[in-house]
């Protein structure tokens, strides 16, 4: 790593025991990172278990940061800074590092235990493997027991406070201030006096460690530039966060309330939490007892005339399915999100994938259509958020809208939207003046584009009606067991969906020329990567938000290119919809690894097809 | 509209589709007959049901209603009841629907209290599916798929409720008009859950299963028909009464003219006799057995959400989040 300059860019990664407080770190430095002006893309890396035994390998948690002038997408490929709290956390980070990485190792716990644990035979420190890098050791646990030692706490309590000691001296690494994480500590640990102070002590005398000498002998301070980034007031969000007030948007915009349903699953319970503190903008949450019983919680609420939404992962969704049909039968609003994790069952809960794009696309029995989103970046969450929730009230249907493991963590800066400007969401209106004994058929009387149904719920006069699961004539809504009407009903389903490819957008070039030799076309979270990869080949790069129904001009805009290139964090699902819907003959890039792709594989791809290599 | 509604305007012109003779006309009647009497109003209840034969009932209540999935009625009918708390919330279900696949749903509403009126059709058997054996069924039960007899243990819904930490419990049969309807009366008044298990003759797959206690001829020796505050009395002239037997930790069956101050007084708050009178076979408890109520479900959500599901702010107050910076303009 270049000493004393101003960089363009830096990507650091903390890693440390699940116990170690890696992502509180990570998350404060982040916040700090925003404050400073920098764009930045996080990566939050953490292992299912909440307490994994300490040492382990698999029980490493990191958080990893790029951070620089931007336009940051990606938390980045290489580490250029790693701050290794003990032997596992290096053994399963060194690989990722770039040669002549910085490395601050926590000597305190290199024992001979822990590097055991590590599976390490000798020291990594002393045997010559960390030759291509630059080590620098420090006393981490020790110089912050002394810190701490004035506030008589117990031992594993004085050890907590370590993170904060490292935060410090990271935070003086980049010239930071450290008075933002300071308050945030008053605020968040104001309960709790004794370790309040404690951690602001070990905050300041890591901040004084690398001001004070012991370091600056073989590192200095960075500094980066600030992001150019358009005029405006910023915020760093997650994928959760973004998606929370997204949907409590969408309920402003619709004048209607929003009920949210869910059962806790990783990695989507992030948005459960979030929504469960805007109770103020009219947003209710319910815990459910199951999966499946969110779901139908949600269905009733919609039913009754709020904004009906539920949310889990892949193993969740799958139990949601039967309930998502009565939804599309009964032509009642509820949208549905899904932050996928590597699968299949319990698979990987908190690492990264989009696997379950046939899932949402045809993963119902019988012919249950239903329109399917994906948000591309954290901050994008929350404009999907509405525009799920828009299609809904519209077209009176369930709506899948994809998100993932790496969104719901990952933080980046957003610029905050003026909610104002934003188009009010309509849905169709109750006819005024109907006779009673007409309930049936008006509660069923479609708009001819949308082909959504007034939304008439329990408690208006005179409109009662019946609603179920059993097929419906298309006219009176009472149980039909008529062939001719069930084709009629199975048509009108799928002409719905359909109709919704109407009220979008025409699909963008996101990037580069609007023809040539390689199109990228990606998809969900894979849109940061994908980004930098095309910016530094000179390829096209098309992104989709809206993959059931397709933008209808997608198949042509397409044909203007000679190879079209799909990465996927799954086998080619979408390469599959793609042939299906429009017959086209894609290339797949896979990875199911449970972590993003780097840049620099999608660099190495899209230069071979540049170079001709044929699939 | 100020002329009194009847039984008959509570009716949808929909042909009924439950055999000729089903116990499941009489509960329709009753439950008609209820909402007329309470003057209930049409747009303000709705009936949720899940998916057998029992569920096919809010097709034929003319009120607001929702035919949903195999079970998941109570669920449903939770976020009905917490989208709109005005609203008098029906469930109908039935032994496996209630109790089989549907089983966690009902546990959760009961110890909830979601303001819900669950009526149980216990026939003991599986209706729609043509005949199987069901959670309600007993060891030995000769069905299409326990041709030489089941094997499993029957659940007792009442014990079911109490477990699940149910506010009330009561029992009826499908034919008593007077029992069911004055059960349905004390439900409509009750506002948490209130579950009522109603013994529903099955004439095709499980005929007079009940006949031990609901044969009319016998019905004053096998009924015990329950009044709080009142003695537990039954049998020809109310000869016969119940009372504890300290050793067996049970309820008995004594000869009330000679022990009248041994007789047990009905108390619907007291759990513990709920829980014995629901162990009870002969006589069979009927009416309310329990009665304890509690703040609802949706109260208590409603009491404890900071705007009460009202918009006392715009998101826009709220977007910048703890901590924003500004970008200047270049």
């Amino acid at each position: 790593m270049n000493k004393n300059n101003d960089v363009e860019s830096i990507v650091i990664r903390i890693a440390g025991d699940s116990g170690d407080g890696i992502q509180l770190m990570g998350t404060q430095f982040a916040a700090s990172t925003a404050l400073s002006g920098s764009d930045f893309a996080t990566f939050p890396d953490y292992p299912a278990e909440i307490r994994a035994p300490l040492g382990s390998t698999f029980g490493v948690s990191a958080y990893q940061i790029n951070l620089g002038g931007g336009p940051i997408t990606t938390a980045g490929d290489a580490p250029d800074v790693l701050v290794a709290f003990n032997p596992a956390a290096l053994k399963v980070s060194l690989p990722l590092l770039h040669k002549g990485a910085l490395i601050i190792v926590n000597s305190d716990g290199f024992t001979s235990r822990n590097m055991t644990k590590a599976g390490y035979d000798s020291d990594p420190r002393d045997d010559g493997s960390l030759n291509d890098y630059q080590v620098v050791s420090a006393d981490i646990t020790r110089l912050n027991m002394e810190a701490v030692k004035e506030f008589g706490l117990s031992k594993s309590d004085s050890s907590r406070c370590k993170n904060f000691w490292a935060l410090g001296l990271l935070l003086w690494m980049f010239d930071r201030e450290d008075t933002p994480v300071e308050e945030w500590i008053h605020r968040r640990l104001a309960s709790k006096p004794t370790m309040r102070d404690a951690n602001i002590m070990a905050l300041k005398s890591g901040h004084a460690y690398g001001e004070t000498a012991e370091l600056s002998a073989s590192i200095s301070q960075l500094h980066l530039p600030v992001a150019e980034m358009p005029e405006g007031q910023y915020r760093s969000i997650t994928g959760a966060d973004a998606l929370a007030l997204g949907l409590a948007t969408a309920g402003e915009l619709a004048d209607v309330p929003v009920m949210f349903c869910s059962y806790p699953i990783t990695p989507a319970s992030p948005l459960l939490h979030h929504l469960s503190r805007l109770g103020d903008m009219a947003v209710g949450t319910f815990q459910a007892e199951d999966e499946i019983a969110a779901i139908c919680a949600a269905i009733g609420a919609s039913y009754g005339g709020m904004i009906g939404v539920t949310s889990s992962s892949g193993p969740g969704i799958a139990l949601k399915t039967e309930a998502m049909g009565l939804a599309v039968n009964v032509e009642l609003p509820l949208v549905i999100v899904n932050w996928q994790r590597g699968g299949p069952s319990t698979g990987l809960p908190t690492k990264t994938e989009q696997s379950d794009l046939y899932q949402a696309v045809y993963g119902r029995n019988a012919d249950t259509p239903i329109p399917v989103l994906a948000a591309a970046t954290s901050g994008d969450c929350f404009y999907m958020a509405i525009v799920a929730t828009r299609i809904a009230l519209r077209h009176m249907t369930p709506v899948i809208l994809l998100a993932d493991g790496y969104l719901s963590n990952a933080a980046e800066p957003w610029k905050i939207p003026d909610i104002k400007t934003l188009e009010a969401i309509e849905h169709n209106p109750v006819p005024e003046g109907t006779k009673a004994q007409d309930a049936q058929r008006v509660a069923f009387a479609r708009d001819s584009q949308s082909f959504g149904r007034p939304w008439v719920t329990p408690g208006m006069p005179g409109l009662m009606h019946r609603i179920g699961g059993l097929e419906k004539d298309i006219n009176t809504g009472h149980i039909s067991y008529d062939p001719a009407n069930h084709q009629a009903m199975t048509d009108l389903r799928r002409q719905k969906v359909e109709s919704v490819a109407d009220y979008i957008p025409d699909q963008a070039i996101e990037f580069g020329p609007d023809s040539g030799d390689v199109v990228v076309v990606g998809w969900g979270s894979t849109y940061g990567p994908i980004y930098q990869a095309v910016r530094r080949t000179g390829a096209s790069f098309v992104h989709l938000r809206y993959i059931n129904p397709l933008p209808r001009n997608l198949q042509a805009l397409l044909s203007r290119f000679d190879k079209v290139l799909i990465p996927e964090m799954n086998t080619g699902q979408l390469c599959t919809v793609l042939r299906d819907k429009l017959c086209l003959q894609a290339i797949s890039f896979s990875k199911v690894s449970g972590q993003p792709f780097l840049i620099s594989e999608l660099v190495e791809k899209i230069e071979s097809l540049q170079n001709g290599a044929e699939e | 509209m100020s002329e009194k509604l009847t039984a008959k305007d509570y009716t949808t012109s929909q042909e009924v589709r439950w055999c000729p003779g089903c116990g499941d006309y009489a509960i329709l009647r009753a439950v008609t007959t209820a909402l007329a009497n309470a003057e209930a109003s049409r747009e303000n209840t709705a009936f949720v049901s899940g998916i057998g034969c029992a569920s096919r009932f809010p097709y034929y209540v003319d009120t607001y209603g929702f035919h949903t999935i195999h079970g998941r009625a109570p669920a449903i009918a939770t976020g009905l009841k917490l989208a709109n708390p005005e609203l008098d919330v029906w469930v109908v279900t039935g032994d496996g629907d209630g109790l089989s696949i549907g089983g966690n749903h009902l546990m959760h509403a009961l110890r909830r209290n979601v303001g819900l009126k669950i009526l149980l059709f216990n026939n003991e058997i599986y209706g729609l599916t043509k005949g199987q054996y069901s959670p309600t069924s007993r060891i030995g039960t000769r069905s299409p798929s326990s041709p030489s007899g089941s094997v499993d243990s029957p659940i007792s819904p009442g014990e079911f409720v109490m477990g699940a930490g149910g506010h009330f419990f009561a029992r009826a049969i499908d034919t008593d008009k007077v029992g069911l309807g004055g059960v349905l009366e004390q439900v409509q008044a009750f506002t948490g859950t209130a579950f009522v298990e109603i013994f529903q003759n099955c004439i095709v797959y499980n005929e007079n299963v009940f006949e031990g206690f609901t044969d009319r001829k016998t019905a004053t020796e096998t009924q015990l028909h329950l009044k709080h505050g009142e003695p537990m009395l039954f049998g020809k002239d109310n000869s016969k009464g119940i009372s504890f037997n300290a050793e067996s930790f049970a309820l008995q069956v004594i000869d009330a003219t000679a022990n009248p101050d041994e007789v047990l007084v009905h108390d619907e708050g007291n759990a513990v006799l709920a829980r014995l009178l629901i162990e009870l076979n002969v006589p069979m408890a009927l009416g309310v057995i329990y009665r304890q109520p509690a703040q609802a479900y949706e109260d208590a959500f409603y009491t404890h959400h900071s705007s009460r599901m009202q918009r006392k702010k715009s998101v826009a107050e709220v977007i910048a989040g703890p901590s924003s910076w500004s970008v200047p303009g270049s």
